[in-house]
């Protein structure tokens, strides 16, 4: 396979994490506003754009007024913001046709047929009453894109890059949201096992789809504590960190037996790996989340580059 | 239900009735709900946007895609129709190969005084860098394709040849396949000959002319000027076709004498190059040195043996409209036979007595520009306004010798589907041809282009016509 398509797939699958984990961030914000009082609303939105790091952005154009509809415009459709959803998917549709020649024409059409639903949706401000749709169509994209793939295409190296690209990607977003959100709702940890602001992490656990798991497993009980566990520590759910990092070791290690060779990311992954299989949920308050999460963060850049590098991604 | 017949209906005869390659159509249609096809029309076109069919049209915003209209009544034709054709073409082709050899070598045409040496001293795609080398397995023109009109039952004439790099071959093939998913029923009901060996055909007919260096099996590619280019969609479509890679000038470097692309793996040498991307880009060493799109240093290991260029470089001196002009003389010269598929008779504005004859009959005539290509650049003298017939008057007055002129063409209509029912409409026929040192392959079919405006004889895509299912009957 070429460098350059390799390069493609890997970040077509970037650019569609990326769309999707932004929509259920939004979906996420539009709860969190809808069961508080106006005020609260705007503070919730503002945590919103804050966690998808766009506030200086945000701010040079509407200044501090954080109402919804600025805000959910702003990170679906506004040209101002640089990674707003509908581009973000033209990037997955523009990565897509550069590597049409290796990837099924269900995976293409998916992305295509996406691609013109979502153009459609947005082809002007979205309003309340019909943002759920809109979001909804974002995570129905990405569902149909995995779908299509996991249905039709030949296990060989392009579908261990496309592999590659969603977990980097969603580990990164996981951390992202995580940093951010501890880092916003802090005051609360304070009332670690009280009923306050579980509202709020029940939210944070709802953006990457992870209430209702976390509830079976926990039998309902709410808390900073367990929900950090589960996010970071469970493998078990598709989203936590734990999960990203151990599919991801795998689809290195597919890669490096397809090529008959190690590269840098696979010894990366090692040191990843001996560092997360020894944490403990009480290693990482000992530490500080943030700090673990930096760290996280870090090494799963240097894999994503030592990827590129390995495999030739450009000349 | 035909318009008054000035021009060849290929469906309809006068008086109304069916012409017999259309028998097993019409019967098929006659018997069809019109509200039903009028819904089937429409599926198509979604059809086509959901699979991204398109084509990149330049200068507009961000590259738009847009989609070839594709009109849904096939044009047919009939096996012993198609066998003449296919003689024509496989006489055409192999003169216009053997001139370019020629051309490139000892110039026996030029010596014997049956073309010109202008032809190729001013023609803008001569490549000196050809001048004494054989391509690998002595094939020039690899994929060729040759625009044919008709004017009557059994006049056909050859518009243009197309030997530099021909397009539109994946809408043949999706133009099928969307008609085999609409009307599945109609193929079980009339007998007509598939084309999607095509791709198959011609990796074979590629990797048949694998350079010298080649190991083993050849390894293929179709080299692209990448997503914005106006046919990326085909590049895309006949690699992923083909089973090959493909790559852009940036996945390629020459390296030990070979060209090679970047792999996942490293570098891993390429056999054949099946190149969309024009001479002048090809290589920045040897050509125009700001291309990007090229390899830098290609053109050395082409002439060393090292690697396959199809088309080959300077194949873009036979679709020079001066060389159409003379393709009566190199057909005979070559094949020593008389040409079987006539040109359109022909007026060189470098000669002075024809221009003089052009000058005076501008508003009967067609002018084109000898490099032009695509419907651009030329006159309709029919249907031009008087000032555009007097811009051109002054262009050709100011430089001749870049123009030639034809007639007005009969061409022939055949009816496309409307919401008031099948009206006719001009078309024109590329059958796409495969060449080899194994021989000579031609797909049976075609991209047959539509104009869709009423009486409008312009059938490029980049000027609004769109294309239909061509289909070659069995015996």
């Amino acid at each position: 396979m070429l460098g350059r398509t390799a390069n493609g797939l890997f970040w077509m699958f970037r650019y569609l994490e990326r769309a999707e984990n932004t929509a259920r961030l939004v979906d996420a914000g539009l709860r969190m506003a809808l069961t508080r009082d106006h005020t609260k609303a705007k503070e919730e939105w503002r945590s919103v754009i804050v966690t998808s790091g766009k506030k200086s952005a945000f701010e040079a154009k509407y200044e501090d007024d954080y109402s919804g509809p600025n805000v959910w415009n702003f990170i679906l459709r506004d040209k101002e913001n640089s990674a707003n959803i509908l581009s973000t998917f033209e990037q997955v549709r523009t990565n897509a046709r550069l590597v049409r020649n290796v990837i099924s024409s269900e995976v293409w059409e998916a992305v295509n047929i996406s691609w013109m639903q979502l153009q459609d949706d947005l082809k002007r401000p979205v309003a309340q009453g019909n943002l759920g749709k809109v979001v909804g169509d974002v995570r129905r994209a990405g569902m149909q894109v995995h779908g299509a793939m996991a249905g039709s295409m030949l296990r060989d190296a392009g579908f261990h890059f496309a592999r590659a690209g969603t977990f980097v990607e969603r580990g990164d977003s996981i951390a992202r949201i995580l940093d951010i959100k501890y880092y916003l709702l802090l005051p609360s940890l304070s009332y670690v096992g009280s009923s306050l602001d579980t509202g709020q992490w029940d939210n944070v656990l709802r953006s990457v789809s992870g209430d209702r798991a976390y509830r079976w497993l926990n039998a309902g009980e709410i808390d900073a504590r367990g929900i950090v566990e589960f996010l970071v520590l469970d493998d078990r759910f598709p989203r936590s960190l734990a999960f990203c990092h151990s599919a991801l070791r795998d689809n290195l290690a597919a890669l490096a037996r397809l090529h008959h060779s190690e590269g840098l990311c696979n010894e990366l992954m090692r040191d990843a790996d001996t560092e997360m299989s020894a944490t403990t949920i009480d290693d990482i308050f000992d530490t500080g989340l943030h700090q673990f999460l930096i760290d996280f963060s870090n090494r799963n850049s240097a894999i994503a580059t030592a990827i590129a590098e390995d495999y030739r991604f450009i000349a | 239900m035909s318009e008054a017949p000035a021009n060849f209906d290929e469906m309809y005869a006068e008086g109304g009735s069916v012409r017999p390659a259309y028998g097993g159509y019409c019967e098929w249609y006659d018997q069809q709900d019109p509200s039903w096809l009028k819904r089937k029309h429409r599926e198509a076109e979604s059809n086509f946007r959901k699979t991204g069919i398109t084509f990149n049209v330049y200068g507009e915003d961000e590259a738009e895609e847009r989609l070839i209209p594709f009109d849904m009544v096939p044009r047919v034709i009939g096996a012993g129709e198609w066998r003449r054709l296919v003689r024509g073409i496989e006489q055409r082709v192999s003169a216009l190969n053997a001139f370019m050899y020629d051309l490139y070598h000892r110039q026996e045409i030029i010596r014997a005084g049956r073309v010109p040496q202008r032809l190729f001293q001013n023609n803008a795609a001569w490549l000196q860098q050809m001048v004494g080398f054989t391509p690998p397995g002595g094939v020039y023109s690899h994929i060729v394709g040759i625009d044919l009109v008709r004017t009557g039952p059994d006049e056909w004439y050859v518009l243009e040849d197309n030997a530099r790099t021909p397009s539109g071959v994946s809408y043949m093939l999706e133009n099928r396949e969307t008609m085999m998913a609409m009307f599945p029923e109609l193929f079980s009901q009339v007998d007509v000959e598939p084309v999607a060996t095509y791709p198959r055909q011609l990796a074979n007919s590629l990797a048949a002319c694998a350079p010298p260096a080649t190991k083993g099996k050849p390894t293929v590619a179709v080299l692209t000027p990448g997503i914005f280019n106006s046919a990326y969609f085909e590049h895309a479509f006949l690699a992923d076709q083909m089973g090959a890679e493909l790559v852009e000038g940036s996945d390629l470097r020459v390296m030990d004498g070979r060209v090679q692309m970047r792999t996942t793996r490293g570098f891993q040498p390429l056999d054949v190059i099946y190149r969309r991307i024009d001479d002048e880009y090809l290589d920045p060493l040897t050509f125009n040195p700001d291309s990007m799109l090229g390899v830098p240093g290609i053109m050395d290991v082409y002439r060393a043996g090292g690697v396959t260029i199809a088309n080959a470089p300077g194949t873009g001196v036979c679709d020079d409209k001066a060389v159409y002009s003379f393709m009566p003389e190199i057909v005979e010269f070559y094949t020593g036979e008389k040409p079987l598929l006539p040109n359109v008779q022909t007026w060189r504005c470098a000669d002075e007595d024809s221009l003089a004859y052009v000058l005076d009959n501008l508003e009967e005539l067609v002018i084109k520009e000898v490099h032009g290509s695509g419907g651009y650049g030329m006159l309709i003298g029919p249907t031009a306004s008087k000032k555009e017939i007097a811009t051109f008057r002054k262009k050709l007055q100011a430089t001749p010798e870049n123009y030639i002129a034809q007639p007005t063409l009969a061409l022939s209509t055949t009816p496309i589907f409307t919401n008031s029912g099948l009206a006719p409409r001009h078309v024109d026929l590329r059958p796409y041809v495969l060449v080899s040192p194994k021989g000579v392959d031609i797909t049976p079919g075609g991209l047959t282009r539509v104009a869709l405006k009423k009486g409008s004889l312009v059938v490029n895509s980049s000027q609004g016509g769109g294309t239909k299912d061509t289909w070659v009957l069995k015996d």
